[in-house]
């Protein structure tokens, strides 16, 4: 649905944007996860048409956003990071207006506005002046403007932000809903949404891609116990000496004497060794926890390494 | 091309809903009234002035021509008023995110804004003609050097609009885009005022010496030429500014 290849932005000196590569296939909900200023927003707009790359090229379905913009900004439904809403209009003008400027037909325009006001739970507020709704309704306005010409592809910006839990919820679920059915690129940088909604994360950091997993891959290798937390009676280089001769322990440091945070293997379980080794050696074991690695601890990891 | 006709709507009903149209045509009105009128009563005192037995004082003259020329200057002022919004709005109001991803070719939003710019500059130019109708009934005036006119200012106030969308491309800021327009359009306005059209590059660049032949009731070709090429460099001008932004 979307290949795009060696993406390049500058302005000036800065390079907001550099040597970014990446597919997206039908169906599949990307999440575009990265620090604030990582290039989120940026490579976005270029998906979009808004801007043009200083070098590389992107392709949405057969069409390429260079050579042919007008059919590639057809099928790309976009929620800027600020939802572009004319303040003066009521929702369902707006909205109608967004699907004329879109090229919906003029058959289709009532059904289409109807269908994005009832997704986006907004049916109710469709006569009201859209400077006059709240924070979330705006943000819901702005997806529904975004669905206003059934596109294949959706590219959100930040689509949760400033919104309340029980909306961000919902805004989630209705993400989630177009799974299979539409094509969709989220940007963020709240980790859990990308967990909860994704099939599949990009971590961009300082402008390049460090990070390129499918989810379920990314949540097997998280699932895994990676360091077993201990806290011993007994402390000193002899434990730790006995400690790391167990098979499957990669490392075993002493923060403080008695605790230990022993490393493990991917997949090896250890605990059982462990705790049979402390009592047979007499350790008194006070305390053995699993330490699990998070989606936290990945996008950290990924993120630190590229700064060394 | 629908879409031309879709933003021409949205932008003149934004244009309705605030009481930005209402204003400016409000402004528009009393100030060009007040002219009027005073136009009318120096006529109507002249006209018992002995000194003007010989040769009865001529309305067309007297009020008319004046009148078109107070508009012309008026609109030095209010044109800047109608369009310092159109762009800079957009980008403010981030709308121009929407509207620049959307399957439109630039030039047909930049075609959109201006014709909503020019339909409200129409309805001034309509209601102003009211008090000219008041001197057609109650009086005889040329008919001719009155088309004309409408004419001349129709053509004017379309290059000052384009001008205006212009500078309204350039900024986000609705103040800087006016004062931007104001003062390209007052640079217009008198460069070369004081030299012959014929004579010199400014004096043919100077808008105001194109006008002077339609309120004479004279169409000339290098005129109308003047203003319609002023005009298409404008818009063809924001359509650049437009387009080259977001190779930036």
């Amino acid at each position: 649905m979307i290949k795009v290849e060696n993406l390049t932005k500058r302005y000036g000196e800065l390079v907001a944007v550099n040597g970014v590569s990446f597919h997206v296939e039908r169906g599949e909900i990307l999440g575009f996860l990265g620090p604030n200023g990582a290039g989120k927003t940026t490579t976005m707009r270029i998906i979009t048409g808004y801007i043009s790359p200083t070098e590389g090229s992107v392709r949405i379905g057969e069409f390429d956003m260079a050579d042919d913009p007008l059919s590639a900004k057809a099928i790309i439904g976009y929620l800027p990071e600020n939802p572009p809403l004319y303040n003066e209009m009521t929702v369902e003008d707006y909205l109608d207006f967004v699907a004329e400027i879109k090229g919906v037909q003029k058959e289709l325009k009532k059904d289409r506005v109807a269908y994005a006001m009832e997704r986006c739970g907004i049916e109710d507020v469709s006569g009201r002046l859209i400077g006059n709704l709240s924070k979330g309704y705006r943000q819901r306005t702005g997806i529904a403007q975004a669905l206003a010409h059934d596109p294949e592809l959706l590219v959100l910006d930040e689509p949760t932000i400033g919104l309340d839990p029980l909306q961000i919820i919902e805004i989630r679920e209705l993400i989630k809903s177009f799974a299979g059915e539409r094509t969709v690129i989220l940007s963020t940088h709240i980790l859990q949404e990308v967990t909860m909604t994704c099939t599949r994360v990009i971590i961009i950091n300082e402008g390049e891609i460090v990070l390129e997993e499918s989810m379920s891959k990314l949540s097997q290798d998280t699932a895994h116990t990676a360091v077993v937390a201990l806290k011993l009676r007994s402390s000193g280089a002899a434990v730790s000496e006995k400690l790391r001769s167990i098979n499957g322990v990669d490392s075993v440091a002493e923060p403080q004497p008695g605790v230990f945070e022993v490393g493990v293997e991917n997949g090896v379980d250890v605990a059982e060794q462990i705790s049979k080794t402390a009592v047979e050696s007499g350790w008194g074991l006070l305390e053995m926890r699993p330490v699990k690695m998070t989606l936290e601890d990945v996008f950290i990891k990924a993120i630190s390494t590229e700064e060394e | 091309m629908k879409a031309v006709y879709a933003i021409l709507k949205r932008e003149l009903r934004s244009y309705f809903a605030s009481p930005t149209a209402y204003i400016i045509l409000l402004v528009f009105l009393v100030l060009s009234g007040i002219f009027f009128f005073v136009y009318l009563e120096t006529f109507l005192q002249l006209q018992n002035d002995p000194r003007y037995y010989q040769e009865a004082p001529n309305l067309n003259e007297m009020i008319i021509s004046l009148y078109f020329g107070t508009i012309n200057i008026l609109l030095l002022l209010m044109v800047p008023l109608i369009t310092m919004r159109l762009l800079a709005e957009e980008k403010k109001s981030f709308t121009g995110e929407m509207l620049f991803t959307s399957p439109v070719r630039t030039v047909y939003i930049v075609l959109g804004k201006y014709l909503a710019s020019l339909t409200l500059f129409v309805t001034m130019l309509c209601l102003s003609y009211v008090n000219v109708a008041m001197l057609q009934v109650y009086g005889n005036p040329d008919g001719g050097p009155i088309f004309t006119g409408y004419l001349g200012l129709f053509l004017v106030g379309a290059s000052f609009l384009s001008i205006g969308l212009f500078a309204s491309s350039l900024t986000e800021n609705q103040m800087i885009a006016a004062i931007i327009s104001f003062g390209t359009l007052l640079v217009f306005w008198v460069v070369g005022a004081s030299s012959e059209m014929s004579s010199s590059v400014a004096g043919y660049l100077s808008i105001i010496n194109h006008f002077e032949s339609f309120i004479n009731g004279v169409l000339e070709v290098r005129d109308i030429v003047y203003y319609v090429t002023l005009t298409l460099f404008g818009l063809f001008l924001t359509n650049t500014v437009l387009d080259s932004e977001r190779w930036r």
